[in-house]
């Protein structure tokens, strides 16, 4: 999915989940947020979600480069076994993925190895879709980490985006998750929290309808304040213009770079806000030509920033609780095709990093040779890992979010 | 209410969002000719007109042929929102509901014709019988390639358009069992598309002969068969009833009482437009007012008509900035994000959305210095009234008013704020 695809889902995918109806219009101040109060629960975990856009072609991402039918299938594709970074003796990283692999050296990353669903769709959109509601049946109007807002009381704050459009898995049935694009409220200048304040007071008046329109303010309110009080809070520093790679800005689109929006988390982090997830996106992976070298680039896209936020929570007490998961709508297919590229294909591998993670490899790897119509069988049905998510990292009911799914990945924690 | 609440109630649900000027007129003439002339028949406006430019042949590269698409979706795209906001009657709210029931996303069909044509056999079928209706739809190139129909064959069947034809667009999941959709799916074996014509046809071939047993009857051989049993079956006219209220009336599904009207008013006709009438006549009707959420296509598409914005001299960029408010809002007519079509209600109220409608609001504003010079005409302490006639609101809260009250002095900024209140994202 290219940067357009992936615009295009984020719109196609509608804006869906309501506001919580707050009634009132007190804001909270940082005070409110960090106090020891029951805003923020002592330990509680926090789940940071990276979305790859585009379906990253998983085989060479974790390497299984001791399996010969690895290089048989993919001739001028595969890595040769000197050059992948190795995790074991028949699995290796991408070279593009020093930084990962040094966190897996520290036992802090868990490569869950084919993951995926049952009848895989091999539609960008779909794929996503059934990858964000965690419903690979029906469509769905509301996204897996909407839900879980949902049952926890549905405060827009405790669920962040950085991209301009709200992704779907941040949308509930009668909440949702807000976007922050660029770390601060989009707001016309005449817009000023007064304002916001105003809009958002109840009125006796008010029809059901209404009392939410009102709420949102009331929300939106609370959520300036948050960014506010963040940026307040982080030490003054001048911006290194040399981070931004402009790569990254043209496949990453609106949603800024990887790095920018990991920087936002981070400052949030450290700041100790009441969010408990956050969802951060990089685009750029519908490799089906020429893809070798420009994977690698996206990995490295990936993986700098990456190594980068992670040294930065362990230097902090609050970020020894947040745990990272990196998934994409697909991996591609185990042949190469005629233009030195893969297509759409099935299982991959989801990445889960953090210091409570136990690090290692975790789940069956597929067969390459034993395959479905071509593609890999997946061995992890993803619900597992959302399950686990949930029930470790968000204290949430796994069965509640995900319609009475019962299987979680056990091992992964610490 | 007054006359002209009552009016001004069933303008904003029936059409696009009625300007002071129709409300006036609609108050004079009252309400049931107001409803009349709404839902009066209207001749289908002249099409888009598409471009066809340089044939994207088939030699030619994927890029050219994926330029050539966007801009006739573009073309689309524009045409529509002009016949929208144009349209002081309830035609093209009703094609647009029609879209949003048998939601096909051009995502998928990749034809702006295609889409187009599908919006024809709305317009032209949409306002009567819906038996007709749904033969035409199983016979549509956009619906077909939509829902894998080209994959559908004797040999190895696909289930998935008989699946959401039962359950999404006719009668509703209960009413029907996974027996139907395998006899339902065999039925519509052997439709494909010529893309080139822009027509389907059946290959029979690849359709499966035999007769099957369907919905309770035995014998059934094609697809006017099954359209016509889907038609009769006595599920179809509640479940129309339900998605008409969801949208023309409030949030929460209509009462039993209020169904059976509207199922009456249907009849053995299966008239839609009966129905329609028959729920803004409903006894219930009323008590709907303030309690739907406008859907972000209507909160632009009415602002460009309440402020006397003229669409049809708005350049290609000025269209263009519309959209992108749409988009921004999460909801982009020919997309819809699924099957299923968008949410209703109080999805749309997000943050998000708040910020969007309070960074819209100066542009709409940018694109009506007549509106702006209408509240300027205004004598001070009636600005806030002035706004609510130009924006068709009943009355502001207290709180709206308090927070509108400092801003009379400034009538551009007073209509800015007028766009983003809470009381204008309902209605």
């Amino acid at each position: 999915m290219d940067l357009l695809t992936r615009r295009k889902f984020l719109l196609a995918s509608g804006v869906t989940g309501a506001a919580a109806l707050v009634a009132g219009g007190t804001a909270y101040g940082l005070a409110d947020i960090l106090g020891s109060g029951d805003d923020r629960p002592e330990g509680a975990g926090t789940l940071v979600l990276i979305t790859l856009y585009g379906g990253n072609d998983g085989l060479n991402t974790v390497i299984p480069y001791g399996d010969d039918a690895y290089a048989k299938a993919r001739p001028t594709l595969a890595y040769p076994p000197d050059q992948v970074l190795k995790l074991d003796d028949g699995f290796g990283l991408n070279p593009g993925l020093a930084g990962l692999h040094k966190l897996y050296g520290a036992d802090r990353v868990a490569v869950v190895r084919g993951v995926g669903y049952p009848t895989p769709d091999h539609s960008h959109f779909r794929s996503m879709d059934i990858w964000q509601t965690a419903d690979p049946v029906r469509p769905q109007p509301t996204g897996w980490i909407g839900r879980w807002l949902d049952t926890a009381g549905g405060d827009p704050r405790l669920a962040i985006s950085f991209e301009p459009v709200l992704p779907p898995l941040l949308a509930g049935a009668t909440s949702a998750g807000a976007t922050v694009p660029g770390g601060a409220l989009k707001l016309p200048k005449s817009v000023t929290p007064q304002l916001l304040k105003g809009f958002g007071t109840a009125s006796a008046q008010d029809t059901a309808a209404l009392a939410r329109a009102a709420g949102c303010f009331t929300d939106l309110s609370r959520v300036q304040d948050l960014m506010d009080d963040v940026a307040e809070s982080a030490p003054d520093e001048t911006p290194d213009d040399s981070a931004e790679e402009p790569g990254a800005t043209a496949t990453g689109g609106a949603a800024g770079p990887l790095e920018q929006q990991l920087e936002q988390v981070a400052r949030c982090v450290e700041a100790g806000a009441v969010t408990r997830v956050y969802s951060v996106s990089l685009g750029g992976f519908d490799l089906h030509a020429d893809e070798k070298g420009a994977q690698q680039g996206q990995l490295e896209r990936l993986d700098k920033p990456l190594a980068a936020f992670m040294d930065r929570m362990t230097r902090s007490e609050k970020g020894k609780d947040v745990v990272v998961a990196i998934y994409s709508e697909f991996g591609r297919r185990v042949a190469a095709n005629a233009s030195d590229g893969t297509d759409h294909g099935t299982a991959s591998s989801v990445f889960l990093i953090g210091d409570r993670i136990r690090g290692g490899l975790y789940g069956e790897p597929p067969s390459l040779t034993d395959l479905d119509n071509g593609d890999l069988k997946y061995t992890t049905d993803f619900r597992d890992v959302y399950a686990s998510l949930l029930r470790t990292v968000l204290d949430g009911e796994p069965d509640r979010v995900l319609a009475g799914w019962k299987g979680e990945l056990d091992d992964v924690w610490t | 209410m007054t006359d002209r609440q009552t009016v001004s109630h069933v303008l904003r649900r029936l059409t696009f969002g009625p300007t002071a000027t129709e409300v006036d007129k609609a108050e004079e003439a009252g309400a049931a000719a107001t409803i009349s002339t709404a839902l009066a028949h209207r001749t289908a406006p002249p099409g888009p007109g598409l471009s066809t430019g340089p044939p994207p042949a088939q030699d030619a590269d994927r890029d050219a042929r994926r330029k050539a698409r966007a801009r006739q979706n573009a073309e689309l795209d524009r045409w529509w929102l002009r016949q929208m906001a144009a349209d002081s009657t309830a035609g093209e709210k009703l094609t647009f509901f029609w879209h949003g029931h048998w939601a096909t996303s051009i995502q998928k069909v990749k034809s702006a014709a295609l889409m187009y044509r599908q919006q024809q056999t709305f317009r032209r079928y949409g306002t009567g019988d819906t038996g007709p209706f749904i033969r035409a739809m199983l016979r549509d190139p956009a619906l077909i390639l939509w829902l894998d129909g080209q994959q559908n064959t004797a040999k190895a069947p696909n289930e998935n358009l008989a699946r959401e034809l039962m359950e999404l667009f006719t009668l509703g999941v209960g009413n029907y069992t996974e027996d139907d959709v395998r006899a339902g799916a065999q039925m519509l074996t052997g439709w494909t598309v010529d893309r080139a014509a822009g027509t389907s046809k059946l290959i029979p071939k690849r359709h499966a002969q035999s007769p099957v047993t369907l919905l309770g009857t035995t014998g059934v051989t094609d697809i006017d068969g099954y359209a016509d049993l889907l038609a009769r079956h006595r599920a179809h006219a509640p479940f129309l009833a339900a998605r008409f209220w969801l949208r023309y009336g409030s949030g929460a599904a209509p009462s039993a009482a209020a169904t059976e009207r509207l199922v009456t008013a249907f009849g053995p006709g299966r008239d839609v437009t009966a129905m329609l009438r028959a729920l803004v006549l409903d006894p219930e009707f009323p008590a709907t007012n303030g309690q739907l959420v406008k859907q972000p296509v209507e909160w632009v598409v009415g602002a460009v008509r309440q402020l006397g914005i003229d669409a049809g001299k708005l350049d290609d960029k000025q269209l263009k900035q519309l959209s992108a408010m749409m988009r921004a809002l999460g909801q982009v007519p020919f997309r819809p994000p699924s099957v299923g079509g968008w949410p209703a209600g109080t999805a749309w109220l997000t943050t998000a959305s708040a910020q969007v409608r309070l960074r819209s609001a100066p542009n709409l504003v940018t694109l009506a210095p007549a509106a702006v010079a209408t509240l300027e005409e205004a004598a001070r302490p009636d600005r806030l009234d002035a706004l609510a006639r130009l924006l068709v609101i009943d009355r502001w809260t207290d709180r709206t008013a308090a927070v509108l009250a400092p801003a009379a002095q400034d009538p551009k900024k007073l209509l800015t704020l007028g766009l983003a209140t809470p009381e204008y994202a309902v209605h």
